[in-house]
């Protein structure tokens, strides 16, 4: 007998007032006993429709049978199939425009809470068992992955288990990407994805940081030495400004600058960590995605008294997940919506006083299909802040594209790609993630990453191996 | 981890240090930086490649101990490690083609002109290098610098060597005496490149500074180390360091510098706690 409720099982979390003040993580997670009862709520439905909203096909009904039935094991091997971080995603999806938009539980009610059970499951793996490795026959062919952020190391792990040699070229000191230099403690336990860090050097992975290729190293040269296949997973690093005057006063962050001092600098232990950063009693945060409420709620960690999210769309609109919005609203995170900065005032010394804004109302769909934001004349008004951080979005770093001219992109810098073989003009070269289709999620990155070690597995044994040649 | 292969005390607070980096030794140019961290804690900083040797697979950097990570990155010896060294990171500067040049190092930008005049002089180049220091105990890579160029003018501010006064008093001379460059390059403190720009404007010479603004990634991916060039912002890591120096708006430039100071004072003092086995308050 199913469990009807109609909510979901609420997730402990710590309290709004004692988390504002640590960078712990926010939701604790579900217990057995928690996770089995939410389990319940699920009616199995024979076409699956949850499935359908899961860019990776994870079989929904099947692993969420498992917990039900307290097989928590078998659960995430289910789960494990098709996506590779289930701890990682379970925490960051945004299930409510993915999976849990399709469950019939949610026509009247809540939805099942299917990301709190993905999480639970792979936490429990994580501290109820090893991941196995067993033996992988290796194969002594060489392949390079560029970007260790969810695409590449995705890649890198299939790619190992196939029995390939990978090497693994990361840019900062640390591998991870988005997930270890974006998303916060908070949100994201940094030791979560230390583990699945830990499991591919397991899996014979080889990780090289501080190797900014393009720079260090050019394609060809890897190439050169021996690498037959190369997979760019380098992710959408470069962040946008707005153009508006006062961007340059000091006070003024992107927001890659504002999380990579606190998340990967640890800027929140300054002085013991040797990173600064500024963060006035009033915040400015423009943008309304996850990078904006994490930027956000960050500054509020920080010791902010205001912290203000200056949007130019509505809620409805807003690209974040929900759970953050809910969060960041009960951390105290004031929402300035419909609003759009048009300068940054500075004192006399070059130091941010002020953001003025202008009221924006919703008018035609543009090309996105949401409706076009218009300013409502007469209406400016200042805001008084010391620190202005902009997060409205990241295009691919042009680091590597300007230094491999047989390397194409289109005319937004993403890399472009043949959607079947994930193969991009120059021959032996893959590509996959943020780094193709613009700023977008980690289960799409995770996605693209399995796509992409299958076609270069299919690549790779269809060209002869000059290895076995040479023997 | 990357090895202090050598080190040597160039004044009582400039240090030189060659680093075993063999990838960065590989594609090093004159003009280019790297990123290093010390250690786990460390805060990333850029230091200029001052010389590199490809076949030994060594960097040099030179650094003036002016805070918390100089200071610590001072404290080691040879034979002992850094955490992390990344490069080489910025763009090359471009000398092809450059008949005469003024080399310009205000102090501690001696040392990253150095490899410019170098390359200069190695490309046949003819090399005016002027050189300015505060006083006669700092001055550094005068015999270097010396071997690299057709002349080489040295300046204190207090006269207690070479001429008194300030490496543009020298520029100004040598300019109204009729000497033409295709090139001046200008390096040290902003407001000595922003001196020589101003004087070099006069004259219509072509003059490249290195902007030194506060970086983290110097990958393009934080947009800290921004400056205003022209009208545009660019971004120094990737679109430089060297710049036009009749472009570049020194002032805010000055104004970005001192976005830390306070924090940095703070890191420093701690830094000096620690060393004294005090806790920090
Ligand atoms: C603050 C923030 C919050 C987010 N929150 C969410 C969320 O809640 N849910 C969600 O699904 N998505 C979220 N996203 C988006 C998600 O993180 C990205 O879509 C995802 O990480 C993309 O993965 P990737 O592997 O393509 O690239 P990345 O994670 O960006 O990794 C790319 C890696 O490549 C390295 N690199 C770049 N250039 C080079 C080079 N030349 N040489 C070597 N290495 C290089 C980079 O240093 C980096 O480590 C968020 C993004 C940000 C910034
Ligand atoms: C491209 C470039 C090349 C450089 N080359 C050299 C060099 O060859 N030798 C040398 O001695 N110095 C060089 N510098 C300056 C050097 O990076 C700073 O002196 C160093 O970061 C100071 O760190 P600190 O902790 O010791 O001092 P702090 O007390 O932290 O800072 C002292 C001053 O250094 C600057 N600074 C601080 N942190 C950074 C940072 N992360 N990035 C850039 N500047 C910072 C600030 O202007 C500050 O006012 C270069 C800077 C740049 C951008
Ligand atoms: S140092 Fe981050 S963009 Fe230049």
């Amino acid at each position: 007998m199913p469990n009807m409720s109609l909510k979901k099982v609420p997730m402990p979390e710590q309290n709004p007032e004692a988390r504002t003040r640590n960078f712990l993580e926010v939701a604790l997670g579900y217990t057995g006993e928690m996770a089995k009862e939410e389990a319940q709520r699920c009616l199995n439905c024979k076409h699956k429709p949850c499935m359908q909203g899961c860019p990776v096909n994870v079989n929904i009904p099947g692993f969420i049978e498992a917990v039900a039935a307290g097989d928590f094991e078998k659960a995430y091997h289910i789960i494990k199939n098709t996506n590779s971080l289930p701890a990682i995603c379970g925490r960051v999806c945004p299930q409510e425009t993915q999976c849990e938009k399709f469950c019939v539980r949610g026509i009247k009610g809540e939805s099942v809470g299917i990301g709190r059970l993905e999480r639970f499951v792979a936490d429990w793996y994580m501290s109820n068992r090893e991941q196995k490795k067993g033996s992988i026959a290796r194969n002594g062919r060489k392949v390079a992955v560029v970007g260790s952020g969810p695409a590449g190391l995705t890649c890198a792990g299939d790619l190992a288990k196939m029995g390939y040699e990978v090497t693994i070229f990361e840019a900062f000191h640390t591998p991870g990407g988005v997930l270890m230099y974006g998303i916060p403690e908070f949100r994201l336990p940094k030791a979560l994805v230390q583990k699945e860090i830990d499991y591919l050097k397991q899996l014979g992975v080889e990780i090289k940081t501080n190797m900014v290729i393009g720079k260090v190293l050019s394609l060809n040269d890897l190439m050169n030495e021996g690498y037959e296949a190369i997979f760019i997973g380098t992710g959408a690093g470069l962040p946008n400004f707005m153009g508006i005057p006062g961007e340059n006063l000091n006070g003024v962050y992107s927001a890659n600058e504002f999380l990579t001092r606190v998340n990967l600098m640890k800027a929140y232990k300054f002085p013991e960590t040797d990173t600064p950063v500024k963060v006035g009693r009033n915040v400015a945060v423009v943008g309304g995605g996850n990078v904006a409420m994490d930027a956000a709620r960050c500054a509020k960690r920080l010791g902010a008294e205001n912290v203000y999210i200056i949007y130019r769309r509505s809620e409805a609109e807003m690209p974040a997940r929900l759970e953050e919005v809910h969060h960041a609203k009960e951390e105290g995170i004031i929402f300035k919506l419909l609003s759009n900065p048009v300068r940054i005032i500075g004192t006399d010394d070059g130091w941010v006083k002020g953001i003025e804004c202008i009221e924006m109302e919703l008018g035609e769909p543009d090309s996105s299909g949401r409706r076009r934001p218009v300013p409502k004349a007469g209406t400016e008004h200042v805001i008084d802040v010391e620190t202005v951080i902009i997060a409205i979005g990241q295009s691919p770093n042009p680091l590597i594209s300007s230094t491999t001219p047989d390397l194409k992109t289109n005319k937004w810098g993403c890399i472009v790609i043949d959607e079947n073989t994930c193969a991009t003009s120059k021959e032996g070269v893959f590509a996959g993630g943020d780094a193709v289709t613009g700023a977008a999620t980690v289960i799409l990155a995770m996605g693209a990453g399995k796509k992409a070690a299958v076609a270069i597995d299919n690549y790779l044994k269809a060209k002869p191996n000059k290895i076995k040649a040479a023997e | 981890m990357f090895q202090i292969v050598r080190k040597e005390i160039l004044n009582p607070s400039i240090k030189l240090m060659e680093i075993e980096a063999p990838y960065v030794a590989r594609k090093a140019e004159p003009g280019q930086f790297i990123i290093l961290r010390v250690d786990e804690d460390g805060e990333r900083i850029p230091l200029t490649i001052a010389d590199f040797d490809r076949d030994k697979g060594t960097v040099t950097i030179i650094f003036q101990e002016v805070g918390k990570t100089t200071k610590l990155l001072g404290s080691l010896n040879e034979g002992e490690s850094i955490l992390d060294f990344v490069g080489p990171l910025g763009k090359p500067s471009h000398l092809d083609g450059v008949k005469s040049a003024a080399v310009i190092g205000g102090g501690l930008g001696t040392a990253i002109a150095y490899p410019q005049a170098k390359k200069l002089h190695s490309l046949g180049a003819r090399v005016d290098s002027v050189i300015g220091f505060r006083n006669k105990d700092l001055i550094i890579l005068e015999e270097e610098m010396s071997k690299v160029s057709n002349r080489l003018f040295v300046t204190t501010d207090d006269g207690s060597n070479g001429t008194k006064g300030f490496v543009t008093d020298i520029l100004k001379r040598l300019l109204e005496e009729g000497n033409r460059y295709d090139v001046v390059i200008a390096i040290g403190p902003l407001v000595m490149m922003k001196a020589v720009s101003n004087l070099t404007r006069e004259y219509g010479i072509k003059t490249i500074v290195s902007m030194n603004p506060v970086m983290i990634d110097g990958t393009g991916m934080c947009g800290g180390c921004r400056v205003t060039v022209g009208g545009n912002v660019k971004f120094a890591c990737v679109d430089g360091p060297d710049f036009d120096g009749h472009q570049v708006d020194f002032d805010e430039a000055m104004r970005r510098q001192l976005m830390y100071r306070n924090e940095e004072k703070i890191s420093l003092e701690e830094h000096e706690c620690r060393l004294r086995g005090e806790k920090y308050a």
